[in-house]
């Protein structure tokens, strides 16, 4: 038997050419194998060789998703392969959304199976998990090490034609059985069950969605009173409270009083995963504290919150972000803000 | 209290759940552009909070992305 063709996606990191300053770089193709290639094509074994890898800078992607992908999907079909893999990612949004994005242009373009790996708070899981097999990871690079034999192992099955149910994040699709009840009789047990206060499963468990209605609208802007927040990690120079430039323990609370403007002396980010250098010059490219205080002194707008409120958005654990967003409402409220400006990198 | 999320990858955005959704220059800078003139790179940024404003003022139902 032949040996079955992989395309490997990777980001410019793992694909060894730079770092965040390199992650505007537009796709490129190579022959084989390269980086986390590496150890993927030796779990494979007889089964299947990486017949090609393409590699693309996140920033690139998520700013150009469709003339990337467009970009993307013409490397993938010259390989001619049988089956699509992408990253791990982990718990990187962008590159999470990148590997999201080429597994739906792979599922829904060229057809082909598509194996990945993610961890299970990547925000490009919950858009894209129907479009591939999503192996679940851990949230950093270390996890690579038992990523890779999933990824392998779940391809392997796929390239011989097994059906595979377990070892990947649900796709949300649904799979015909003969069950031995028919539904009616089920819902009734089903329903005993809970009225007499007894354990049950139900088939069909309900997502768990997340949302708020939204807010009323500012009624009158010239009298309003507008806060700053932001996941950018915009902090003053020095990062004073020392927010983590990733998976961050915590947000800061910065006065505004004195600055009208930011600059090399007086801010930079605290963020690790995006290139810092365009923030660092000039931090009003995250929090637009220049043109806000002249649109106060113009009476564009009533007032500004005489303060910031700033964390790293970077891998932050959801439960943190919620815990950061009730304290930081609590002191809006307080001070009778009447609404904000959310800025994210 | 209204908020208005200014961010480049609307997608995530919509994920989380924001509202009121204002679409962005680029991820490292959001509100600038480095390859404008200092006076442009204002310009730009003083129209994007001004499209913000227009989100926190105007009233919703759902999930809106306030494009140019």
């Amino acid at each position: 038997m032949s040996k079955k063709r992989i395309v490997h996606y990777i980001n410019n990191f793992y694909g060894g050419i730079g770092g965040e300053e390199k992650a505007d770089i537009p796709p490129q193709k190579h022959d084989g194998k390269v980086g986390p290639g590496m150890a993927l094509e030796k779990e494979l074994g007889d089964a299947a060789t990486i017949v090609g890898t393409i590699i693309c800078g996140d920033s690139y992607f998520n700013e150009n998703l469709e003339k990337a992908s467009a970009e993307v999907q013409a490397m993938i079909e010259s390989f001619k392969p049988d089956l699509v893999v992408v990253g791990p990612g982990f718990n990187a949004g962008r590159y999470g959304m990148a590997c999201g994005t080429v597994a739906k242009i792979v599922d829904e373009n060229l057809g082909l199976p598509v194996v990945g790996g993610l961890y299970e708070e990547n925000p490009g899981l919950e858009i894209f998990k129907r479009h591939a097999y999503f192996v679940p990871t851990g949230n950093s690079a270390p996890s690579m090490r038992t990523a890779i034999p999933a990824m392998a192992a779940l391809a392997k099955k796929l390239l011989a034609g097994e059906t595979v149910t377990e070892g990947y994040f649900e796709k949300g699709l649904r799979v015909n059985y003969f069950a031995e009840q028919r539904g009616s009789k089920r819902a009734v047990d089903m329903l005993l069950k809970k009225i007499g206060g007894q354990e049950f499963e139900t088939e069909y468990p309900m997502p768990a969605f997340d949302r708020v209605a939204p807010m009323p609208a500012i009624k009158d802007i010239k009298k309003a009173r507008i806060a700053l927040v932001s996941s950018g990690g915009p902090v003053p120079k020095g990062n004073p409270d020392h927010i983590e430039s990733s998976s961050a323990s915590k947000y800061g609370k910065y006065s505004l009083v004195d600055i009208v403007d930011f600059d090399e002396t007086n801010g930079e980010t605290a963020h690790g995963g995006y290139d810092p250098v365009y923030a660092n010059i000039d931090l009003d490219r995250v929090l637009p504290v220049d043109v806000l205080k002249e649109m106060v002194k113009a009476g564009e707008i009533g007032s500004l919150h005489d303060y910031w409120y700033s964390t790293v958005g970077n891998g932050t654990a959801v439960a943190s972000s919620k815990k950061f967003a009730a304290a930081i409402a609590e002191d809006l409220l307080a001070d009778k803000v009447d609404g904000v400006i959310l800025t994210s990198t | 209290m209204p908020v208005v999320h200014m961010c480049t990858i609307v997608p995530i955005s919509m994920t989380v759940g924001a509202n009121r959704i204002v679409p962005t220059v680029a991820i490292p800078y959001p509100l600038g552009n480095p390859n404008l003139t200092p006076a442009d790179e204002k310009e730009l940024r003083r129209k994007l909070v001004r499209k913000g404003l227009e989100a926190l003022t105007t009233e919703i139902h759902g999930q809106t992305v306030f494009k140019d």
